[in-house]
């Protein structure tokens, strides 16, 4: 048996999917489940929603006076917590892969970077090499787990449990040398990127940010959330929020339809997990039709606007 | 005025396509072009910049490795570097018995800054930056894509899911580099030959007394799953037949 903990990642307000994520790896390790740690102002609404998500023990609410998750800030209490627990757990997005390996050096632990499988309670495979190569590692018999945990190879549990929400506190010294001082968000009202069942994603085919607002159009027609390319992030069509791949988001929707993306492994290490990956590109050779199920050659913004017309 | 650490990963050159070896035990390495881990190479660019902003005097390039390394370094040197450091092995170090290493030289070199990428592509680890943070009792600025450095503190902007987070931390601290915080400069021939009259000491790992003792076994390598071979249609109403096909209703 494992004594788990799962570190909550969310936004102030709601609990992100990637937490969700994360409890089914901690679930696959042991089927009983994991305890909740979530790091939130007293008032927070977070911890009633993590009481909700299957496979959760108890919820754990660390009350903060200071907004943010700086992990200077968390990684001390998160050692404060660690004497308790095997293994801890947080999703490897950037709030974990930020966090986690504070804890780890801190514990004198290794730490399992982006487990896409788990193998049994201490063996997980990883990806390296932009996923060109998979490993399985072990953690020693007597060595706490640490790990983050890869959401695309993860589907979130299910939500509807009442797990009690306990609030505690623990005693760790808070460092003052990091300070928050703010969050640059494109705020927008298409869906989220990383939880997006059907996500349509233009490279630098698309050629300007005027372009890309006809793959807006065609998303909020279809209900999709939108990525892009490094290329096209780079050339400055869109912010850094929407670039998949190695060093953007890692995602696995059930359909992803690249618009004018070449197909750099780097992208593709992205969107490997995807369910069905579409390619549309005017040139023929380029890579990303290797990996596509689905292929269309021809120009793309005459292909938007038949997708437009043909959904009516 | 400042000095600053960069520490620089040699790794299998990002165009380079690895393949796993038939018997699982690792990857096949040999003969491969070796380069400066790209992000690494981002961080060291970083330095140069600030120090051209008179922001520091010092720029000290550390690698840790095989006797192979000094031509990263010696490509570090000609960048811009001052001197370089080499800690020698030919151990694989897990990023947390890095990270104890180069704490032994930040403890000894007293730096206001220690730059690094943000992950080394043939690991993917994005673990050393922060482990030496922690292990320095210092801050840490992970992924950055701008940095303004002060008197006595960095302002850096970290790409994060959520879109820019900005941070003050106070120096010293550890920053860790991404993509588009700059692109690297090209090396001129000049710089080449001049590079060769700048020294590099070389450490035995052994000398320094970290514990990089592995934490972690890796049991086996193996390749990827490919992915079914798809199918190519010639218009989009063949192409949203296939979609309704596979489930998609829009």
């Amino acid at each position: 048996m494992s004594r788990i903990l799962v570190i909550a990642e969310h936004d102030g307000r709601h609990l992100q999917q990637s937490t969700a994520r994360c409890l089914n790896c901690a679930r696959q390790i042991d089927a009983a489940g994991a305890d909740v740690v979530v790091f939130a102002a007293a008032d927070s609404p977070v911890p009633a929603e993590a009481a909700q998500l299957a496979g959760v023990k108890r919820v754990l609410l660390v009350a903060q006076t200071t907004g943010g998750s700086l992990a200077a800030v968390l990684a001390p209490q998160i050692v404060a917590l660690a004497a308790g627990y095997d293994c801890i757990l947080a999703p490897s997005t950037t709030f974990g892969r930020d966090l986690m390996p504070r804890v780890a050096a801190l514990l004198g632990a290794g730490q399992v970077s982006d487990i896409m499988a788990v193998v049994g309670p201490r063996s997980f495979k990883r990806p390296i090499y932009a996923g060109n190569a998979i490993i399985t590692v072990e953690v020693p018999e007597g060595q706490a787990v640490i790990g983050t945990v890869r959401s695309a190879s993860f589907k979130p549990v299910e939500s509807g449990a009442g797990a009690p929400v306990e609030t505690i506190s623990v005693s760790a010294e808070i460092p003052a040398h990091t300070r928050f001082i703010e969050l640059q968000s494109g705020s927008s009202d298409r869906p989220d990127l990383q939880s997006a069942r059907l996500v349509l994603s233009g490279g630098r085919g698309l050629g300007s940010a005027e372009n890309f607002n006809k793959l807006f159009a065609l998303a909020d027609r279809m209900g999709a959330a939108v990525g892009a390319s490094r290329a096209a992030v780079d050339a400055g069509f869109v912010p850094n929020e929407m670039q998949v791949g190695q060093t953007g988001k890692i995602i696995a929707p059930d359909f992803y339809l690249a618009f004018g993306i070449s197909g750099a492994i780097q992208h593709i290490t992205g969107i490997k997990d995807a369910g069905t990956i579409v390619a549309i590109n005017k040139d023929a050779e380029a890579p990303i039709f290797e990996v596509a199920d689905i292929g269309l050659v021809g120009d793309l913004f005459a292909t938007i606007e038949e997708i437009r017309k043909q959904l009516g | 005025m400042h000095k600053i650490i960069v520490c620089l990963k040699r790794v299998v050159d990002y165009n380079v396509r690895i393949r796993v070896k038939p018997d699982g035990s690792g990857v096949i390495t040999e003969g491969l072009k070796m380069s400066i881990n790209p992000f690494d190479e981002i961080a060291l660019e970083e330095a140069l910049r600030i120090r051209e902003r008179g922001g520091a005097t010092e720029i000290i390039a550390v690698s840790i490795g095989p006797e192979d390394c000094q031509q990263q370094l010696r490509t570090a040197l000609a960048m811009g570097a001052d001197r370089a450091i080499l800690v020698q092995t030919t151990a694989e170090l897990e990023p947390l018995g890095a990270a104890r290493t180069v704490l032994k030289i930040v403890e000894r070199e007293q730096p206001e800054l220690v730059l690094m990428g943000k992950q080394a592509i043939d690991d993917d680890c994005s673990q050393t930056g922060q482990m030496l943070a922690a292990l320095w009792g210092r801050p840490q600025a992970t992924f950055a894509s701008k940095v303004e450095i002060r008197e006595q503190a960095a302002r850096v902007t970290r790409e994060v899911d959520a879109g820019l987070e900005v941070i003050e931390v106070d120096l010293p601290a550890v920053i860790t580099t991404d993509l588009r915080l700059n692109e690297p400069r090209y090396v001129k021939l000049p710089d080449i030959m001049k590079a060769k009259k700048k020294p590099i000491e070389t450490l035995a790992l052994e000398s320094l007394g970290a514990d990089t003792s592995p934490r972690l076994r890796t049991l086996k390598h193996e390749a990827p799953t490919p992915r079914g071979k798809g199918i190519l249609v010639k218009d989009v109403a063949a192409l949203m037949a296939a979609l309704r096909d596979r489930g998609l209703s829009a």
